[in-house]
């Protein structure tokens, strides 16, 4: 018996496709771009070593259409790329949600907009929780904020693009991508994928068909109410956030990413400063962890929330409809490649508490 | 008995149940058009070739989206002009299975040029149908890129100018002109001896797909008389006499290839999933998960910055230490600065060690240790330094700098000893970690950490060179050499 060693100092970027690859993904194809581009390389390396297959594809959109022929071969499939890459993804995002078929895209986001730059930005958020394409659509997004998130939400991802028939996204900044942290690797996944929808399979002498295109409206309608429903399912039942002593916290940072981990060591400065500060990371930004805002505010001791983003106020709008705007919501912010200090972060929410006590 | 010879292939379906509406036995295309011709010489040649079971069918966006309408075969729909990627995915992920793409002109030859061509240069194992009618159809008769000079159509209302909109696309030349494709015909449907040639050409096409032998393009010059706003006889002619000027038939390629073999089947099963994926153990490596080096300095995070230029060995030097730690149950993070500086210029990483969760990975203030190799990685990263923080710098890069008081300051020319007391320049981040384990040896740790740093820096150069354990004793001698630098301090 041969003794291995399931840990290993790994990117963030190399972790997800150990993830994905643990979770029995068959198939990778993308386009190098940084801060993704460790995502290309150890696919290059690790796929074919399964005999699995790595296509470097000549454009994100033609990624992220073999990731439609793989899919709905009835394979588990996936790309990754970074922030104008995704941009360019969209129409096939759009067209995996009408198909109902799941797909796994690794989104490491970057400074935008336009070419922007390769400093780690959080501004992926309206594309990706906002449906991005055409169409009322969503995808599930998950957050996570340490590398080995970067492989177990990864996982996870896999599942449940599978058990609700969509495409997931993990998102991550660009430090999550390309920081190294320990990981201990989950088993590989048993059981087979075989999905009955897929393309090619005939059920009483029919193929079955693989379309977007609904000419009667009624049908089209239908589908939307389909896609709905489901949406509301996985609003109900798949919220996924850390919560952070919430328990005693008058004022409340909701962070993802990067920026969760910074506010954690700004709420210790604030707590030795005798503010009570608590954290709402959501590790899914679609659905929205709302429960979890609630509860705080249930708590009637929450007098604020500050949404901490790497982004021009995304997050907030989430927040806000969350709360239902029935405590002030403050928004702190960096752009550009900028990631907040824990001490900038801590002095801004002190000013935050300071006007409030006013 | 009389032999059916062109009856209904059967691989359409028999009634057309899946289109919309009262009309289940026609096709839903103009009459005149040449896409029920070249849809039935397809599926009698899936059928010939007994691939029905095994064939996508990949349905363009255009007047063929809806040919799932009649083949009963795996059919998708796919975004416009992406049909040779999906068709790339699905045959890549079921190697068994055969892949027909079926373009129109604004498909294939404008919005997905680039898919389509890319697979064809790959050699991507398809057979590509092209219906050239020279316009787009179900838009309603706008200009295509096989538009001929002069041709009117709804967005080209004065003609096609050819300074403006440049020439008809030669579609067929441009795939003869790429090494990997294996079959590349244009063929017409006009008159039954056109048809005939069309039905040999879909044929071939078909065959190359059942052995799996490559990419095969087959061209189809295709009447479109409701949008060229002709006849049935008018735009025969049209075809034959203009639009051959710019696209002639004929066969353009027609390799003698080697039928194809599958490839190798994935590799699932668990065991050989972990033989592939997980590290082998390297004995001797590691700890008890309970071990805690127990020195006063690592109660707090430690904060490491190593900076100098790329090709050094920068980020490596960094990993080192980050795995080190890693060997002794420390949480570490390691973050380089990535991307274009890293190229050529300006290279360093951020290392950082505790016992507790790392908040952020980012170091920019409160560095405990700086490991600069170049004056430009001092000059940017000095201030970062804490009040009693050590600097380890390059004594060949710089003038011992001027620091504050209470700084730590080593230099060390870790080329110079890796090359003479080592022979190996590769060697000389392990003279610097060696500088690092005297430094924290005398100042920081206690006896037993003392011990143990020299055993983990043992166990991570045994488990990093685990594949060439040549270069371990000349790393662990640089490690020596390093430790005798400092001599006192």
């Amino acid at each position: 018996m041969v003794e291995y060693n399931r840990r290993m100092l790994l990117k963030g970027n190399e972790a997800a496709v150990y993830g994905a690859l643990l979770a029995g993904c068959d198939c990778f194809f993308g386009y190098p771009i940084t801060p993704a581009s460790e995502v290309a390389h150890a696919a290059a390396e690790l796929f074919p070593r399964l005999n699995r297959t790595f296509i470097q594809a000549e454009s994100e959109i033609a990624a992220i259409n073999m990731v439609i022929g793989a899919a709905a071969a009835g394979r588990r499939a996936m790309t990754g790329s970074s922030g104008l890459g995704i941009s360019l993804k969209q129409e096939g995002v759009s067209y995996l949600a009408a198909y109902e078929m799941p797909a796994l895209i690794i989104d490491i986001t970057r400074g935008g907009p336009g070419l922007g730059n390769i400093g780690p930005e959080q501004a992926d958020y309206f594309q990706l929780v906002k449906g991005g394409g055409h169409g009322s659509y969503h995808c599930l997004v998950f957050t996570p904020n340490s590398v080995q998130e970067m492989c177990d939400l990864t996982v996870l991802a896999m599942h449940k693009a599978e058990e609700y028939r969509m495409p997931a996204y993990v998102m991550a900044d660009g430090v999550i991508g390309q920081m190294m942290e320990s990981v201990l690797l989950p088993e590989p996944v048993t059981y087979t994928y075989d999905p009955e929808w897929k393309m090619g399979r005939y059920v009483n002498g029919e193929a079955n068909i693989i379309t977007s295109i609904y000419m009667e409206y009624a049908d089209l309608e239908a589908l939307n109410q389909r896609l709905q429903a489901k949406y509301r399912e996985i609003e109900a039942k798949e919220q996924r956030a850390e919560e952070y002593l919430l328990d005693d916290a008058e004022i409340v940072i909701a962070a993802y990413g990067i920026c969760s981990r910074v506010a954690k060591g700004a709420i210790s400065l604030l707590r030795a400063a005798g503010i009570r500060a608590g954290l709402i990371r959501p590790q899914m930004v679609y659905p929205f962890p709302s429960a979890s805002f609630e509860k705080a505010l249930n708590s009637g001791r929450v007098k604020a929330f500050v949404s901490l983003e790497m982004s021009a106020g995304q997050m907030i709008e989430d927040v806000k409809l969350a709360t239902q705007c029935r405590v002030p919501v403050y928004l702190y912010n960096r752009m550009g490649g900028n990631v907040p200090s824990c001490s900038e972060v801590s002095e801004a929410v002190g000013r935050i508490w300071k006007e409030m006590e006013k | 008995m009389s032999k059916v010879k062109f009856g209904r292939s059967p691989v359409f379906f028999d009634t057309f149940e899946r289109r919309p509406g009262p009309i289940k036995k026609n096709m839903h295309y103009c009459p005149g058009c040449g896409h029920g011709i070249l849809h039935k010489l397809i599926a009698e040649a899936i059928d010939h070739y007994g691939i029905k079971e095994n064939t996508y069918f990949i349905a363009p966006v255009g007047c063929a989206v809806f040919a799932y309408y009649y083949f009963n075969c795996g059919s998708i729909s796919v975004p416009h002009g992406r049909a040779p990627a999906v068709g790339t995915g699905a045959g890549r992920a079921e190697p068994e299975k055969f892949v027909i793409s079926y373009q129109g002109d604004g498909d294939l030859a404008a919005i997905g040029f680039n898919e389509f061509i890319q697979a064809a240069n790959r050699g991507e194992r398809m057979s590509v149908f092209f219906v050239n009618n020279s316009n787009y159809g179900m838009t309603g008769g706008q200009m295509a890129p096989t538009t001929l000079p002069g041709q009117k159509t709804m967005t080209s209302p004065y003609g096609r100018n050819v300074k403006t909109d440049g020439y008809p696309m030669p579609v067929c030349e441009i795939v003869n002109s790429l090494k990997a494709p294996i079959y590349v015909e244009r063929v017409a449907l006009t008159t039954p001896a056109r048809i005939a040639a069309a039905r040999r050409a879909v044929f071939k096409a078909v065959e190359n797909l059942k052995d799996r032998k490559g990419f095969s393009l087959v061209e189809v010059l295709s009447p479109c008389p409701v949008n060229l706003k002709m006849n049935a006889a008018a735009v025969n002619d049209f075809i034959e006499n203009k639009m051959t000027e710019y696209f002639p038939i004929g066969k353009f390629r027609d390799l003698e290839v080697p039928a194809g073999e599958l490839p190798p089947p994935v590799i699932r099963e668990p065991e050989a999933v972990r033989e592939v994926l997980f590290p082998k153990k390297t004995e001797g490596v590691g700890v008890d998960s309970a071990f805690r080096n127990t020195s006063e300095i690592f109660r707090n995070e430690l904060r490491v910055r190593v900076s100098g230029f790329g090709g050094q060995g920068i980020l490596s030097l960094g990993l080192m230490l980050a795995n080190m730690g890693r060997l002794r149950n420390f949480n570490v993070s390691w973050m380089p600065s990535y991307g274009p500086e890293q190229r050529g210029g300006a290279a360093s990483c951020a290392v950082i060690f505790s016992h507790e969760a790392i908040p952020s990975p980012m170091v920019e203030r409160d560095c405990d240790l700086l490991i600069a190799m170049t004056q430009t990685a001092l000059d940017k990263f000095r201030h970062q330094l804490k009040s009693d923080g050590i600097l380890i710098y390059d004594r060949s890069a710089m003038e011992r700098p001027q620091m504050e008081p209470g700084q730590l300051v080593v230099g060390v020319d870790a080329l110079a000893i890796a090359n003479e007391k080592v022979g190996n320049s590769k060697c000389a981040n392990s003279v610097v970690i060696g500088v690092l384990a005297k430094v924290l040896g005398e100042r920081y740790l206690n006896a037993a950490d003392r011990e143990d740093f020299d055993r983990v820096f043992h166990e991570a150069v045994t488990e990093n060179f685990s594949d060439k354990p040549k270069v371990i004793p000349a790393n662990l001698l640089a490690y020596e050499e390093g430790k005798k630098v400092v001599e006192e301090l």
